[in-house]
């Protein structure tokens, strides 16, 4: 209906391939790919249209290429029925994808030097984000962690599009043994950044946004949370966030994110109506002049 | 053919059957990137209420077996966002508009009728009586006990424009259904909804905790289905007279059928708004082909078809 909202489309499966420990899926999907922007998803429908598995599956666009007319992939962990269910498409199959969804990472307006933190498959909104800002002049340094090596996702290809590529593993298989947040401090420093991007676990965004907060610097951060229609409907994927009004609302990670301010996210919070949320048992400005409570009021 | 799908509820004629269950559909917004919304019978808002309400904590909801669990506790910004920007813009887009209304007490839904009456253009008031009831010492819902969903009613109806149908959105889960459809008639809705979502758990098998924050939620989707179409062939067996909007787990034109021939005279769209965005639209033709395989010439015709001796229509 619209040209820049989201479609649903039957997309043919172009091929399925193993990247580490991960799978990669790539789909011909012309109107998602045309109007992709980095930071942005889409939601699959799995198990088949009679399935009993109801809800669809978000996925972070990884990639979206010109061929076919357009295509876009994305990569995924097999954590449950889902995505096993994905792991076994083969190239022809049709996939009922819905994107592209949620907003964009905001692009720096001058060409400035960027650090991009990713955890685990959270890595995988970077690697466009990367580009994007390459097109645009900026720096690109690359924090990427994982719980193992094969977890630290495309090494390969963030040395080779950034100017510098950091890697950490909790158990010390590939990089430095730790955290992102262990070595962010120091990258921020030698690379002069200006601004975090950081895709991950909710314990490592928070833990991103406390670092960039001591370095001065903003931070944008892309969360997940558990959806269950990703459009906006439903009010299932809700977390604090507080506006420029100084007005904290639950706020839908879906459409009103999944990328938030670091700083605006109350991370302490998650998981709980905070006391003082819009709208919450005793919250008191009831009355008075109401805030504006679009989404495009915040942020 | 040409299949006529018009339905009457009472008064209120919709130009086909399909229709959104109330919180499954924002208040079209969304939907309207996918389609057009004044192509379906009617939007049903979202639960209104009076203030701005944060609703509950997350983890608001769980998957099970065809369907889902949810908890979002009726966050909403309140009447007058409501009907400053979102009925509006419904409106403007040539949607037909079910509004929905919570009260965290009767007298609230009293002022939440009075507010939405005054608002032109509006096609009914749907009466939400599965919020928990503030004056019940028990913290239970006003549907369990069917003498307070009778005074919310009758409180909304006498609070409403006369023109207005005032319908009673029922829950499922009570002991005797049909006697609280009764008392909502008696205290004069005009139709019925049913069902709303029916409280049960999940417990997630890694943690040993409750799935959703709070521990109940409430169970959608095809998984209630049955239930549904009970309770609409029984309240519609006991009430042939009332109209029915028949919910619980529709995905295909098939159950909209199905729905009808138990007693329905339109059906909602739930939680398969969540997984298929274009579900309204798809289900609306998918029944209008099941009508013209069937050679049924009217949508109409359909109800109350399984409380009928003899086969189909
Ligand atoms: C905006 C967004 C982007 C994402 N991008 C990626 C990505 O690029 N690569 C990737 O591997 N994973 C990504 N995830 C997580 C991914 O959605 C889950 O791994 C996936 O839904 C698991 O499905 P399942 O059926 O295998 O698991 P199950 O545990 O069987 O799923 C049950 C339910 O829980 C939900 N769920 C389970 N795990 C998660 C999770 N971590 N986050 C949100 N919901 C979850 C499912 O969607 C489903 O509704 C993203 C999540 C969000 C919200
Ligand atoms: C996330 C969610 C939010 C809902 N919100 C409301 C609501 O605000 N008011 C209401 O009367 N019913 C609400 N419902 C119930 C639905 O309108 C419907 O009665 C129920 O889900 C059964 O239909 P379904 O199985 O097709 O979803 C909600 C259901 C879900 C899943
Ligand atoms: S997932 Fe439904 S509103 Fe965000």
């Amino acid at each position: 209906m619209s040209d820049y909202g989201p479609v649903q489309v039957r997309c043919p499966v172009l091929n399925v391939r193993r990247v580490d420990a991960y799978y990669a899926i790539t789909v011909v999907a012309p109107g998602i790919a045309e109007r992709f922007r980095s930071g942005q998803f889409v939601s699959v429908a799995v198990g088949g249209d009679h399935s009993s598995t109801l809800l669809r599956r978000p996925f972070a666009i990884h990639d979206v290429k010109p061929d076919y007319g357009g295509t876009v992939e994305f990569l995924f962990a097999v954590r449950g029925t889902g995505t096993a269910w994905l792991a076994e498409r083969r190239s022809r199959d049709l996939l009922d994808v819905v994107g592209p969804l949620g907003r964009p990472f905001p692009l720096p307006r001058d060409p400035v030097n960027c650090v991009l933190v990713g955890g685990g498959s959270g890595s995988a909104p970077l690697f466009p984000l990367a580009q994007s800002l390459r097109r645009r002049g900026c720096r690109v340094d690359f924090v990427l962690g994982g719980a193992s090596a094969d977890r630290v996702f495309s090494a390969i290809t963030a040395r080779r599009i950034a100017e510098t590529a950091v890697f950490t593993t909790d158990d010390g298989s590939f990089g430095t043994r730790g955290r992102v947040t262990d070595v962010l401090g120091r990258v921020i420093e030698e690379c002069r950044s200006d601004v975090v991007y950081a895709c991950g676990p909710m314990p490592m965004l928070r833990a991103v946004t406390a670092v960039a907060g001591t370095h001065g610097i903003p931070v944008q951060v892309s969360v997940e949370e558990t959806m269950a229609c990703g459009t906006g409907i439903c009010m299932t994927c809700v977390i604090p966030v507080v506006g420029e009004d100084g007005i904290t609302r639950m706020v839908r990670s879906c459409v009103d994110g999944p990328v938030f301010r670091g700083e605006q996210v109350r991370f302490d919070d998650v998981g709980t109506i905070p006391f003082d949320a819009l709208g919450a048992p005793g919250w008191k400005g009831a009355g008075a002049s109401r805030p504006a409570e679009s989404a495009r009021d915040i942020a | 053919m040409n299949t006529d799908l018009r339905v009457r509820l009472g008064a209120l004629e919709l130009p086909n059957p399909v229709v959104t269950a109330a919180g499954c559909a924002g208040s079209g917004r969304e939907l309207a990137q996918f389609f057009d919304i004044a192509e379906i019978g009617a939007v049903t808002t979202k639960s209104v209420m009076l203030e701005p309400h944060a609703g509950r904590p997350a983890p608001r909801m769980a998957e099970t077996p065809s369907g889902m669990l949810s908890t979002t506790g009726m966050q909403g910004p309140g009447v007058d966002v409501f009907l400053q920007r979102d009925l509006p813009w419904l409106l403007s887009r040539g949607g037909r508009a079910i509004v929905s209304v919570a009260g965290s007490g009767t007298a609230e839904f009293g002022e939440l009728a009075r507010r939405i009456s005054a608002e032109p253009g509006v096609d009914a008031i749907e009466v939400n009586l599965s919020c928990p009831d503030p004056a019940d010492p028990d913290g239970r819902r006003f549907a369990d006990d069917a003498a307070r969903a009778a005074a919310v009613v009758s409180t909304v109806r006498s609070h409403a424009r006369s023109d207005l149908p005032v319908l009673a959105k029922l829950a499922a889960d009570v002991p005797d259904v049909v006697a609280l459809a009764t008392a909502c008639v008696e205290a004069r809705a005009d139709g019925l909804s049913m069902i709303n979502t029916v409280r049960g758990m999940a417990v997630d098998p890694r943690t040993l905790r409750p799935a959703v924050a709070g521990g109940i939620g409430g169970l959608s989707g095809p998984a209630v289905r049955p239930l549904a179409v009970g309770c609409v062939y029984r309240v519609h067996e006991a009430l042939p007279e009332v109209p029915i909007i028949g919910m619980g787990g529709v995905r295909t034109g098939a159950d909209v059928v199905e729905f009808m021939a138990a007693g329905a005279s339109a059906v909602a769209v739930g939680t398969v708004n969540f997984s298929d965005p274009s579900a309204c639209v798809r289900v609306l033709r998918e029944f209008t082909e099941a009508l013209e395989s069937r050679g049924v010439p009217r949508a109409a015709d359909l109800v109350g078809a399984a409380h009928r001796p003899g086969t189909g229509v």
